[in-house]
């Protein structure tokens, strides 16, 4: 766990569910999920409040790897896991409910991804 | 053993203004389970970053909704002036105080008149429209748009109103006030409207931090919840409390916009009295340094969530928003278990969906 | 328990008072003074510099600076003012009045009055120039090696 500024800390694949279960026990609730595609990795970003609280959590994962999913422990987690998976297409592994591509009712696969050398 | 069947609802529905489609399971009449999909009004706005400039990209931030256009532009210009380290002068944040709050008028005012529409008292809701026709009628005195308003840019704002146009203002909003509470007399008191509201769609305080709700979803389930509190814009000087309701179901949600429309009016009030004489906006030059920022505001539908990313170049690499509505989609399927199919409409409406916003 | 008809008065009052509509065709709307309608140009100031082209978020207008044409596709233009404001020379506008809606997909092209023949001269012109320019500092280089040379 590495605090990159006053409301941003990055921490590994392996750390991901602790800190999950210590802000659901706290009675934090889920902001939001962000998926951004840079350098050819991807950053996930967990956004969690509390009142007026607030802390993101960075996850960078390469391009082939998959991120485990928080679904189990927030409900809300599915929209958002459906999402960057559908967007960008990052692989989360077993959502709770897998919407099978079926969120964004759209043509293209994958529309945020970026394809390296481009 | 009751029988199942699927029942395939919306995107084309009487009650709903923008598609979304809901895959209801039911049991009989009862709903058992709610599985929304979204995506047919996709634009994929968040990755024209990467071809406009990022002025450009302000005026296309804005277009992502028709109702919450204001904060949208606003959102996404406080993240890269974050970013630069722009101070705005302080009657750009007052100027952008009362347009918001204006933005939050109408908006509330257009939820009123759904809800109306959807419970079937048209009369009520052309009611509600008229008024809140007034509201746009400024908006384009003021800005030059009635939806779209293009008066935000990063270091402030580009139009100023005049002493002479806020007194007018004033005047028009405190006859809009007594038209309003007339109006919200039938919402609150009205026998047949009530017995349609209460005790339908409960979203109790646990289910509404467990499944993530966002603004007035949240703060009708006592959660004190308010991002202007966090004070952005002019907001710290504006004195003002977070309104809750300890009803939890749908006659709270219309309960706390309600009382929205009211602090509105009341916040409107202390701007223009408070208002200082500076310049409304400052020149910023050059390309934003590479950095991240996040900025959460408060829409009129719930608490907004804005990051963009820098590189140092003109264009970005990530601009992110999470719309209060898809932060009430999992709270929508919650209320939605368990409730009878005719009062479906009726609960999807009280999240106030803003479809575009949820799929950018 | 609720009030019963809370909403009479206003529907007696609605019988009796003119509509909150006005007759739309028939009366004109007014548009207020800063109402963002269209995008007006005065040709005459213009210096074909293509900001405006370049700024265009939806990207509608087109500058063709030989043939001196101002070009708006008035259906792709979404009124934001980013034209007005980053032009140089402030010749354009955005005045009131909304775009028709049409049968047919059109632009609107602005020609700026221009003489080919003075064009021409003035072409001729710089071109002198700046070969008048490359002669001269050819010239000077030339007498820098031989300075060089000498020393």
């Amino acid at each position: 766990m590495e605090k990159m500024n006053d409301y941003m800390t990055k921490i590994e694949k392996v750390e991901l569910l602790s800190v999950i279960m210590e802000k659901k026990n706290a009675l934090w609730r889920l902001v939001q999920i962000c998926c951004a595609m840079v350098n050819d990795q991807y950053e996930v970003t967990y956004s969690f409040a509390n009142e007026y609280e607030f802390e993101n959590y960075r996850l960078v994962v390469d391009k082939d790897e998959e991120v485990p999913s928080i679904s189990r422990v927030y409900n809300a987690a599915i929209f958002y896991e459906n999402e960057m998976h559908e967007l960008f297409g990052l692989k989360v592994e077993q959502i709770k409910t897998d919407l099978n591509d079926r969120l964004y009712r759209i043509d293209a696969e994958t529309p945020f991804k970026k394809e390296a050398d481009k | 053993m009751a029988k199942r069947s699927i029942v395939p609802f919306g995107p084309q529905h009487p009650v709903l203004p923008e598609p979304i489609h809901l895959d209801l399971v039911l049991e009989d009449e009862t709903v058992v389970e709610a599985i929304p999909s979204i995506g047919y009004v996709h634009r994929g706005l968040e990755s024209l970053v990467t071809k406009k400039d990022f002025n450009e990209m302000a005026y296309v931030a804005e277009r992502i909704c028709g109702i919450c256009s204001f904060g949208h532009g606003m959102g996404y210009c406080m993240t890269l002036e974050d970013i630069m380290g722009v101070e705005v002068p302080r009657r750009a944040d007052y100027l952008r105080t009362i347009w918001m709050e204006m933005s939050r008028l109408h908006s509330h005012l257009l939820w009123l008149g759904l809800l109306a529409d959807g419970f079937g008292f048209e009369s009520l809701f052309m009611q509600s429209w008229r008024i809140r026709e007034a509201v746009l009628d400024m908006f384009e005195e003021s800005t030059g748009g009635r939806v779209i308003f293009s008066v935000n840019q990063i270091g402030g704002v580009k139009k100023d109103m005049s002493k002479a146009m806020l007194a007018d203002f004033q005047r028009r909003f405190d006859e809009m006030e007594k038209d309003v509470r007339k109006l919200t007399k039938v919402f609150l008191d009205d026998y047949t409207v009530k017995s349609r509201l209460e005790g339908i769609g409960i979203l109790t305080r646990e289910d509404a931090i467990r499944r993530g709700a966002a603004g007035p979803m949240a703060r009708a389930a006592g959660i004190a919840v308010d991002m202007r509190k966090n004070g952005y814009a002019a907001y710290d000087d504006i004195d003002f409390e977070v309104i809750t309701s300890d009803k939890f179901d749908s006659y709270g949600r219309c309960e706390v916009r309600i009382g929205e429309i009211f602090q509105s009016f009341d916040i409107i009030r202390q701007c223009i009295q408070k208002i200082p004489d500076t310049e409304i906006n400052v020149a910023v030059k050059g390309n934003p340094p590479a950095g991240e920022s996040i900025v959460r505001i408060e829409q009129p539908r719930g608490e907004a969530f804005y990051l963009s990313r820098t590189n140092g170049t003109k264009f970005l690499d990530r601009m992110r928003v999470r719309t209060p509505t898809f932060a009430n989609l999992p709270a929508l399927t919650q209320t939605l278990q368990g409730c009878q199919y005719g009062d479906v409409p009726l609960l999807v409406l009280t999240i106030d969906p803003c479809i575009s916003c949820t799929e950018r | 328990m609720g009030q019963f008809m809370p909403f009479a008065g206003q529907v007696l009052k609605n019988l009796f008072s003119k509509p909150a509509t006005t007759k739309y065709p028939f009366e004109p709307k007014k548009y207020p003074e800063r109402s963002r309608g269209h995008v007006e140009i005065q040709i005459e100031d213009c210096i074909m510099c293509g900001m405006c082209m370049r700024s265009c978020p939806p990207g509608a207008i087109t500058v063709k600076k030989p043939e001196h044409q101002w070009t708006i596709n008035r259906f792709d233009c979404v009124q934001c003012g980013y034209c007005v404001e980053k032009c140089p020379k402030k010749c354009l506008s955005l005045v009131p009045g909304y775009q028709t809606p049409g049968s047919e997909k059109s632009v609107c092209v602005v020609q700026q009055p221009y003489d080919p023949e003075e064009e021409a001269r003035k072409e001729a012109a710089k071109q002198a120039a700046i070969k008048a320019a490359q002669e001269k500092a050819a010239a000077a280089k030339a007498a820098k090696e031989a300075a060089e040379s000498q020393a």
